[in-house]
C-alpha cells in the first residue's frame, strides 16, 4: 500500500478523461444525449477558492450558524473542527449546496453557488469529491461498481480503461483486493477506504473529508493520513477536512477552523491553535471535561432528579 | 372550538400542500422517463425483475387459489338455478376485469411496493441519495424512474398471469373435481368475455401499475430518514396504495360500465 502511494501511479491519469469522450462506439447509445450546461468559469487567479460571508442557517427554531465568515485557501488541507453538533456536516452540505442558506453568500472560485441552476450545479459538483460519514456506497453494486460508478456516468472511458482506473484508485487505498466484494461484506473502515477511492476516482479539484478517520486501525489511518497529503500536494487540489481527531488534523492540516455557537470561534495552523490562550480553544485541543463546552446537556440537578424531587 | 377549527385548517392546507408536491414529483418522474426509457433501458428492465419476475411466485400461488375459491362458490350458486356450466364465464368476467388487476396490485403493494419504499429509504437513511448528488447524478433519474417504470411495466403482465392462473384453477375446481363440463365451460367463456372486457382489465392494472409505484418511490424518497421513518413509509405504502387501488377501481368501473 505504501509502495502504491510512493510510486502515485494513481494520480497519472488525472484530467484526462475528458478526450475519451468518443471512445466507444457502444457506449454512445448507452447515455441519453445531453448538451450540458456551460459552468461558469471559476476565478483561478485568486488563493481564495471558498469564501463564504455572513452566514446564517437555522434548522426550526434552532440557529446552527449565525453570521459565520470563512476561507478556504486553495491548494491546502483546511480542516473544519468544533465540538460535536456545532454543524461541521451541515457546513459541508452548505458549500455542496445540498443545502441552501436562509443568508449570506458561499461563492466556490468567484462562483455565488446559490445563483446556480441545477444543470450547472451538477456541473460545480464534479469538481467535487465527497467523502461521507459512513461510506455511503451503493449497496446493490460490488465494491468496484462503486468505485466505477461516477466514470460510467460521466465520461464514455472504455470497460478496459475504467478498469485500469478503478483498479488503480483501490490499490491506493489497499483495497485492490476487494474489488469483487459486496459492499454488505465491509467492515466500516473498508467500506470508508473504498468510499476515498471513489471520491477521487474523477480526479476532483476539491475533495472534502466527513470524520475520514473514524473507525480505522492505525495503520489504515496512518496510510490515509499521507494520501491526503500526498494527493492534494501532488494534484494541487484542495482538501477540506472534517475530524475531531486533534492529534491527525495536526499532522495533516494547513489550517483549522474551530467552529463553536454559529461562528469561528479560532482560526490558524494546528500549531497556533495549540498554543492558543482563549477557554474554548484549549477545552478542545486539550480534550478537557471542563471549559465553555458542558459535557453534560441541560438537565435538573443530578441528586434533586434522582430522588424525584424534580417532579414534584 | 377555535382550536378545532384551526386543526382542521391546519389539515387541509398539509393535505393540499402534500397532494401539490405529490403531482409535481409525479411530473418530475414523467419528466426524466423518455431519457431513461430510450437512453438507458437496462436500468428499467433491472427493475422489471425486480418487481415483477421476483413477485411472480406470490402472484400465481395467489391466482391459483382465487380462481379455486371462484370455482367453488360459483358451481354452488349457479347450480341452484341449474346453470353450473356458467362457471366458467363467471370466474373469467371477475378475474379479468376485477380480481386479477385488483388483487395483483395488493399483493404488488405488499411485495414489491413495500421493497422499492424501504429500499430507497434506506438509500436516503445512508445518505446513497446525497451521495449520488455529490458525484452528480440525479437520484431521481437515475434510481426512482427506473423503479416507478419497472414497476408499470411488470403490473399488467403480473395482472394477465393472475387472471390466466385463475382460470387455471378454476378449472381445476369446476372441470376437474366437480365434473362441469370442459366444452361448456370453455365456450361459454370464449362466447361471452369480449376484447372490451380485457381491455377494462388491462386499463385497471395500468392504472394501478402507475398508482402503486408512484406511492411507493414517493413514499421512500420522503421517509424520515431513520429506522423508525422508513418503517412508517413502508406500512403508508401498502395502505395508501390498497386505498387508491379500490377508490381508483370503482371509478373506472363507473366510467366504463
Amino acid at each position: 500500500m505504501a509502495q502504491a502511494i510512493a510510486n502515485a501511479d494513481f494520480l497519472r491519469v488525472r484530467g484526462s478523461y475528458s478526450c475519451y469522450a468518443t471512445a466507444s462506439p457502444s457506449a454512445a447509445w448507452a447515455r441519453p444525449t445531453r448538451k450540458k450546461p456551460k459552468l461558469k468559469p471559476l476565478d483561478h487567479d485568486s488563493d481564495n477558492l471558498i469564501e463564504i460571508n455572513d452566514l446564517k442557517y437555522s434548522r426550526g427554531p434552532r440557529v446552527i450558524f449565525e453570521g459565520l465568515n470563512l476561507t478556504i485557501k486553495r491548494g491546502e488541507i483546511t480542516a473544519l473542527m468544533g465540538p460535536s453538533g456545532t454543524g461541521k456536516t451541515t457546513l459541508l452540505r452548505l458549500i455542496t449546496r445540498q443545502l441552501i442558506p436562509q443568508m449570506g453568500t458561499i461563492k466556490v472560485g468567484g462562483v455565488d453557488i446559490s445563483t446556480l441552476n441545477t444543470g450547472e450545479l451538477y456541473q460545480m459538483r464534479q469538481r467535487f469529491g465527497m467523502l461521507f460519514q459512513n461510506g455511503a456506497l451503493l449497496t446493490d453494486i460490488s465494491v468496484f461498481e462503486n468505485v466505477a460508478f461516477p466514470l460510467r456516468e460521466h465520461t464514455k472511458l472504455t470497460n478496459r480503461l475504467i478498469r485500469h482506473v478503478v483498479l488503480t484508485k483501490l490499490h491506493a487505498v489497499g483495497l485492490r483486493g476487494a474489488a469483487d466484494m459486496m459492499p454488505a461484506e465491509l467492515s466500516g473502515g473498508m467500506a470508508r477506504r473504498v468510499a476515498l477511492a471513489r471520491a477521487m476516482v474523477m480526479d476532483p479539484e476539491i475533495l472534502i473529508y466527513d470524520e475520514p478517520f473514524v473507525g480505522l486501525d492505525p495503520i489504515s489511518m496512518g496510510v490515509i493520513v499521507r494520501l491526503v497529503r500526498r494527493m492534494n500536494d501532488a494534484l494541487g487540489i484542495t482538501s477540506i477536512l472534517v475530524s475531531h481527531d486533534v492529534e491527525e488534523i495536526s499532522t495533516v492540516a494547513d489550517r483549522s477552523f474551530l467552529i463553536s455557537d454559529g461562528k469561528v470561534a479560532a482560526s490558524g495552523s494546528p500549531d497556533e491553535l495549540r498554543v492558543e490562550q482563549s477557554d474554548l480553544v484549549r477545552q478542545f485541543m486539550h480534550g478537557m471535561a471542563d471549559g465553555p463546552v458542558a459535557f453534560h446537556f441541560d438537565a435538573p440537578g443530578y441528586e434533586e432528579q434522582l430522588l424525584g424531587r424534580d417532579v414534584d | 372550538m377555535n382550536k378545532l377549527v384551526r386543526d382542521i385548517l391546519d389539515t387541509v392546507i398539509e393535505f393540499v400542500r402534500t397532494f401539490g408536491a405529490f403531482q409535481l414529483f409525479f411530473v418530475r418522474l414523467l419528466r426524466h422517463t423518455p431519457g431513461i426509457l430510450f437512453g438507458r433501458f437496462g436500468l428499467v428492465v433491472k427493475q422489471v425483475f425486480n418487481s415483477g419476475a421476483l413477485s411472480l411466485v406470490i402472484i400465481m400461488v395467489s391466482g391459483l387459489f382465487v380462481g379455486g375459491v371462484l370455482g367453488l362458490q360459483g358451481y354452488s350458486n349457479l347450480a341452484r338455478f341449474n346453470a353450473e356450466d356458467a362457471v366458467g364465464v363467471f370466474a373469467a368476467f371477475g378475474l379479468v376485469k376485477e380480481l386479477g388487476p385488483v388483487i395483483t396490485a395488493l399483493l404488488f403493494a405488499g411485495r414489491a411496493g413495500t421493497s422499492l419504499a424501504s429500499e430507497i429509504g434506506l438509500m436516503k437513511a445512508t445518505d446513497q441519495l446525497s451521495a449520488m448528488e455529490m458525484m452528480a447524478v440525479n437520484p431521481v433519474q437515475r434510481v426512482l424512474v427506473p423503479r416507478f417504470l419497472g414497476g408499470v411495466i411488470a403490473m399488467p403482465f403480473l395482472a394477465a398471469i393472475f387472471s390466466v392462473i385463475g382460470l387455471f384453477g378454476t378449472h381445476l375446481v369446476a372441470v376437474e373435481l366437480l365434473s362441469v363440463d370442459a366444452g361448456a365451460f370453455w365456450q361459454q367463456m370464449q362466447l361471452t368475455v369480449d376484447l372490451e372486457d380485457i381491455t377494462e382489465g388491462i386499463f385497471k392494472s395500468v392504472v394501478f401499475g402507475v398508482a402503486a409505484s408512484l406511492i411507493a418511490v414517493w413514499e421512500g424518497y420522503n421517509a424520515i430518514p431513520t429506522a423508525e421513518g422508513v418503517g412508517r413509509a413502508t406500512t403508508r405504502t401498502v395502505v395508501i396504495t390498497a386505498i387508491a387501488v379500490l377508490v381508483f377501481d370503482f371509478m373506472i368501473t363507473a366510467l366504463m360500465l
